[in-house]
């Protein structure tokens, strides 16, 4: 056929050489391996154990400070006491095994599931906004969460123990309702400016927030003064029932949202490039909505409001171990409940005996890491 | 003079003693109309208006127009990000609306104008997670499966094409715009597709680079046979690499043919609304557009 190809070949045309496939795909993985330019199995399992390690010894060592510091040994034979038989005798008899089980364990534990939980939600909401600054606190979706379950409290629902479930719940719809206006406010011809964000988590805050100080101005003075406590962020969890139910929804929820760490990678490009890309983006925007938002609900109905861990954590995890979201998510779970379980721990020792919220300590430490972000390297974010 | 054109388009097609048949047509884009805001009652605000053409199967076609004439909406169309009003768009045959996502990143790769990224992935992951569609980890499909060794190839492969291949390790947000646009289409490279569309894709390269792209969009026609759609404000780029190009002028085709037929100063003068001057390229003898300078418009 006479078209015009040939005439159109450039004129300094050499043919570039493609060397065969299988023997490029063996070394370019081994080069590839070697300088870290993609996230290996290897890599995965050396990064995950290093910091698994990492974060058992600092909830060790978090679990001797407080009110009392209690010896490392001491603190590690009341903890191999408890799971022998008559645990709770022998816990009974010793001070400092009774502070160990009953108060510190289950304080760290849940520091641990909250911080990693608030981490886990910040890594969803970035890809899901695109932004490598969003966190649940900033923008609102926590205040929607923490209305949530004012209400319930206001109402007396979940107060009782067979409730239970109840006030995750309100969490939950409280947090989605408040995402998904977030969402509509800031978004405008298909993307979602930081500045937008922002600006709509700012006005969201100050209404939920108002909303909120109404229902404890009009609570009975002994009950409001418990949801204040728990509004400024605090670890304190009546029960291992609780815990272990709190648990439950992080496990899930977590490894819910691992199952999309793939897909959550291709959304950091924008919706049209991840639709192109395979991605069914529709579909997956709503279940990231939703597992963010039963997240953040769980977490706020049982730490209340605890900011910028959600926003700090991801960034210095991206920053050590790269961006992929099959790494970055148990990676920062991980660093969200070490980081959690620290800040926890100067609360509790700082003044003590006296305790100070934790929410005021990740707030002043997340705090200006934000600002430093949001003004010395806008370029990257804006 | 759009109902001449189209005239123009279908006689050479039959001059050439084909049969109108499905395989010889990537795309049949069969009277178009599309706006964004599909509520709007009035008429007047039609991004594309009547606008139909084939491109066929192996040809590199570029879109050309002046800003506005919705060069980027038609191929945003193509690659099914927006969903037209009217009309209908067959793939290979197949009406496009009705592909999934995931069969559509296997026959169409795209590559947009916007390629800002703010998550510091690097060049290795990025040219990658081309492969998502192309992989076959059902049970954690999207999660957790790791890449294998053909994925790997492939995508050392299409960075090798646009020679990328020293940058693997380097983040994405740390690049210069050349170097980043390379990397999109080392993407879109890596997901085999059987269609490339491409959207101003020698925007922020400078003149070696803009060179490499082009001979690197001819290759990939000659040598894997992949049909290139292009949208382009450089007329002389479209015409040394293009093999037809399509005029849009307000949303109506203006012109489809040959470098010759549509690079000529009567239709662009039309379209453009200004002087424009066309003589030969020294060395490939095809149409060459100079925009007037200051004496020469001073001397006549």
């Amino acid at each position: 056929m006479a078209t015009p190809t040939s005439q159109l070949a450039p004129v300094d045309s050499s043919p570039i050489v493609s060397p065969p496939l299988t023997k490029v795909g063996r070394e370019q993985l081994q080069q590839w391996k070697n300088s870290g330019a993609i996230l290996t199995f290897q890599r995965w399992i050396a990064i995950i154990g290093s910091l698994l390690v990492v974060s058992l010894a600092v909830c060790l060592l978090c679990l001797q400070f407080g009110a009392t510091k209690i010896d490392l040994g001491i603190a590690l034979s009341a903890l191999s006491g408890w799971s022998g038989s008559g645990a709770l005798d022998r816990a009974g008899t010793d001070t400092s095994a009774v502070i160990m089980l009953h108060i510190r364990l289950p304080r760290v534990l849940t520091g641990f599931l909250v911080g990693g939980s608030l981490a886990v939600v910040g890594v969803a909401l970035q890809a899901l906004l695109r932004n490598p600054l969003a966190d649940p606190y900033v923008l609102g979706v926590s205040s929607g969460a923490a209305l949530g379950v004012s209400l319930a409290m206001l109402f007396g629902i979940g107060t009782t123990l067979a409730f239970l479930p109840a006030l995750p719940l309100f969490g939950f719809v409280g947090g989605l309702l408040s995402l998904g206006a977030m969402y509509r406010l800031a978004r405008s011809r298909g993307r979602l400016p930081i500045q937008s964000m922002l600006l709509a988590g700012v006005i969201l805050n100050a209404m939920l927030t108002a909303l909120i100080m109404f229902i404890t101005s009009i609570m009975d003075p002994n009950r409001s003064a418990g949801l204040i406590a728990w509004l400024m962020g605090s670890l304190m969890v009546s029960s291992y029932g609780i815990l272990s139910m709190f648990a439950l929804y992080v496990v899930g929820g977590a490894s819910l949202l691992l199952q999309k760490a793939q897909i959550m990678n291709i959304l950091t490009f924008g919706e049209e490039t991840a639709r192109s890309l395979g991605v069914e983006t529709e579909r997956v925007k709503k279940q990231l909505f939703f597992l963010a938002a039963l997240l953040t609900g769980a977490v706020v109905s049982v730490s209340g409001m605890i900011g910028f861990v959600g926003m700090v954590v991801p960034h210095a995890v991206r920053m050590l171990v790269g961006s992929d979201h099959r790494v970055l998510l148990p990676a920062s779970m991980l660093a969200g409940g070490m980081f959690l379980v620290a800040a926890d721990t100067i609360a509790r020792t700082i003044l003590a005996p006296s305790e100070i919220p934790v929410g005021i300590v990740t707030a002043l430490t997340g705090g200006p890491m934000f600002l430093y972000l949001l003004l010395w390297r806008k370029d990257q974010f804006v | 003079m759009i109902g001449s054109d189209r005239r123009q388009i279908s006689s050479e097609s039959s001059a050439d003693g084909v049969a109108h048949g499905a395989s010889r047509f990537a795309y049949e884009i069969e009277s178009v109309r599309f706006r964004y805001h599909a509520g709007s009652s009035d008429g007047a605000d039609w991004v594309l208006d009547d606008v139909g053409f084939q491109v066929k199967v192996g040809e590199v076609l570029g879109i050309v127009g002046p800003n506005g004439s919705g060069k980027t909406s038609l191929i945003k169309i193509l690659a099914s990000i927006l969903s037209l009003q009217q009309g209908t768009v067959r793939l290979f045959g197949d009406d496009l609306t009705a592909l999934m996502p995931q069969d559509m990143a296997r026959l169409i790769a795209h590559v947009p104008q916007d390629t800002h990224q703010s998550f510091p992935f690097t060049v290795a992951e990025t040219v990658l997670m081309g492969r998502f569609a192309q992989r076959r980890d059902t049970l954690w499909s999207g999660g957790f499966g790791w890449e294998d060794e053909a994925d790997i190839a492939a995508a050392a492969q299409a960075m090798a094409t646009v020679n990328i291949a020293h940058l693997a390790k380097r983040l994405v947000p740390d690049l210069s715009g050349g170097e980043r646009q390379r990397t999109v289409i080392a993407r879109a490279l890596a997901q085999s597709p059987m269609v490339l569309l491409l959207d101003e894709p020698t925007a922020f390269l400078d003149l070696q680079h803009q060179i490499d792209i082009c001979r690197v969009i001819r290759q990939l026609k000659e040598e894997r046979g992949l049909t290139i759609v292009l949208v382009s404000h450089d007329l002389n780029l479209v015409s040394q690499y293009c093999d037809r190009i399509l005029l849009l002028d307000r949303g109506r085709v203006a012109r489809l043919g040959s470098p010759d037929e549509v690079i000529e100063p009567g239709t662009l003068e039309a379209v453009y609304r200004c002087r424009v001057l066309v003589d030969r390229h020294p060395d490939t003898g095809l149409p060459r557009v100079t925009v007037p300078g200051r004496a020469l418009s001073g001397r006549t």
